[in-house]
């Protein structure tokens, strides 16, 4: 396969169901390393798009690559190149820190070696090296998001799904889960996140923004608020799902 | 304030503290709480999840005994008057809590029929939010939309009119014109003088109430109007940007001059030490290798003062 510098390229993907068409010929290229924002209203497709990308829903028609290979043909590779996180599930309560690591990289195929070395380097970034064999359960919430977000990473994956991952998050671990986004791609990681924070789409090198199973909008963060003339992001989000028809 | 007779106030806490057992192990979720809510007042509790906004609603509605301390619910003790309680405040829970095999109607029918009232009676109450679901009274509501389930338990939840009504994160995972929408009918209900609590986790959100208590980790940071909590923050604030603004906020945190610096939509906000000025702050800026380097000293917004008091 030639190299690409696309992380994800998609092409009128499409998805029904029945009558329903909740994702509707949409169009879009992320460049590996990129920060992508995947905003859109309750209801408007970015599950079922996502879920798509992630290899765990068949396309009604289109095509696109994730990570080089093909949503159709090729969705086990998908799946084993990718990381996942949400805030919904993510990480086993009750299971230990140390457990969850482990777990997870013997479901990515990763060698004892790997799992033993990795896991005693990240335990020293997040500073839990004290809590390692505590129950995730017991863990505050932006220690689990942290953890969770270093451990959809763990198999050094070429790209990460982040589905709304700081919801309920204090502000100030907020930004420093940010600040883990920004590291990661700074270490060649594409982010695929959403969020329903509109000063987080700020911190996207690009945003796209669905309407009725669309994608209606798509640039910098910068040129989307000259673009709708709006001094926020928020503005612009509300200009353009206020025109939605559909409801969730 | 302390000179007004407790019939003002539809809420009182009072040094409310509870803790949970977790394992061997006790988990503290109140700390010596207290506020009052003002009748026909909208009050917010504002904080992230874990901080006890549903512990301390769930106390107030009688769901949940404290370890600790009283309180009234429109006049009446969560403990000894509970069944009072019962009939008088309406509770929207985080969680969606109607009968999904029931239908719109159905649903709506039976929390009236609890409350020895009809719909008819208090028709005018959730008139203007029931007209937006009418169209699927027949439909079950586990087969409703998220927005439309959200409508329809605010609609049960007020349809014996409550004199209090709690509302424990409606707007969380609710996307940013759901939110405003819902935020247009609690404007309503307010006029029709009903006293309303609601948690949120989104800090924006506190500027529609009129007093909100923020809470972390089971504490009140601070009362106030939310113009009265922006007004508190003595600090210097900075917004500062750049083209490259990731390495940008790594050199602002490393300058002498600066207590904080945290990204803050498309700026990051600095937070100056005492004793030092804009101008001292921009001489060092503007010698960082980033381009145009562009500085704008700004009011501080409800998230900077949560970020600033979680400090103590």
């Amino acid at each position: 396969m030639a190299y690409s510098d696309k992380a994800i390229s998609v092409e009128k993907l499409t998805k029904r169901f029945g009558q329903f068409t909740a994702v509707d010929e949409i169009s879009f290229e992320v460049t590996r390393g990129e920060i992508f924002g995947f905003l859109g209203a309750n209801g408007a497709g970015k599950t079922t798009a996502m879920r798509m990308l992630c290899g765990l829903s068949m396309p009604t028609s289109g095509k696109a690559t994730v990570a080089g290979f093909d949503v159709f043909k090729q969705n086990e590779q998908i799946k084993r190149n990718i990381g996942y996180m949400s805030q919904k599930f993510s990480l086993y309560e009750d299971l230990t820190i140390k457990e969850n690591i482990r777990f997870y990289g013997g479901i990515y195929g990763k060698s004892n070696k790997f799992i033993k070395e990795k896991t005693e380097e990240l335990l020293k970034q997040l500073h839990m090296q004290d809590e390692a064999n505590k129950l995730v359960g017991s863990l505050p919430l932006g220690w689990k998001q942290k953890l969770a977000f270093s451990v959809s990473i763990f198999h050094e994956p070429e790209i990460v799904f982040l589905d709304e991952p700081t919801g309920g998050v204090d502000p100030v671990t907020r930004r420093e889960f940010w600040n883990m986004i920004y590291l990661a791609a700074e270490r060649g990681i594409t982010v695929f996140v959403t969020t329903h924070y509109m000063d987080e789409a700020e911190y996207c090198n690009r945003v796209s923004i669905m309407v009725d199973g669309r994608i209606d909008a798509l640039d910098t963060p910068k040129a989307l608020k000259e673009k709708f003339n709006a001094q926020s992001m928020d503005e612009v989000f509300l200009k353009l799902a206020r025109n939605a028809v559909r409801g969730e | 304030m302390s000179q007004t007779s407790t019939s003002d106030r539809a809420i009182i806490a009072d040094n409310i503290h509870k803790a949970y057992s977790a394992g061997k192990d006790k988990v503290s979720a109140l700390q010596d709480v207290s506020f009052d809510v003002n009748r026909g007042e909208l009050f917010g509790l504002i904080g992230p999840d874990g901080a006890g906004k549903t512990s301390l609603i769930r106390i107030l509605t009688t769901l949940l005994l404290s370890d600790q301390g009283s309180a009234k619910v429109d006049g009446f003790d969560v403990v000894t008057d509970y069944k009072e309680i019962r009939k008088r405040v309406g509770y929207m829970p985080g969680k969606f809590s109607l009968y999904q095999d029931l239908t719109v109607e159905e649903n709506l029918e039976f929390f009236a029929s609890i409350f020895n009232t009809t719909i008819e009676k208090n028709y005018d109450l959730i008139k203007e939010i029931y007209v937006q679901i009418e169209p699927f009274k027949k439909r079950r509501a586990g087969k409703l939309s998220g927005g439309m389930k959200q409508k329809l338990a605010l609609c049960c939840a007020l349809i014996h009119k409550p004199s209090v009504l709690f509302l424990d994160e409606p707007t969380t995972g609710v996307d940013a014109v759901s939110r405003k929408e819902f935020w247009d009918m609690l404007k309503k209900l307010k006029e029709q003088e009903i006293t309303i609590l609601v948690s949120t986790p989104y800090m924006d959100e506190a500027g529609l109430c009129d007093r909100v208590a923020l809470m972390q980790n089971g504490k009140i940071l601070s009362i106030n109007t939310p113009e009265g909590i922006i007004d508190s923050f003595s600090k210097t604030l900075i917004a500062v940007r750049s083209k490259k603004m990731f390495p940008l906020l790594g050199a602002l945190k490393q300058l002498p001059e600066i207590e904080d610096a945290y990204p803050f939509g498309e700026y990051h906000h600095v937070v100056l030490k005492d004793g030092h000025n804009v101008e001292e702050l921009q001489n060092q800026v503007l010698k960082l290798p980033f381009g145009k380097i562009e500085l704008i000293p700004v009011r501080a917004n409800i998230e900077d003062c949560f970020m600033d008091l979680m400090k103590y």
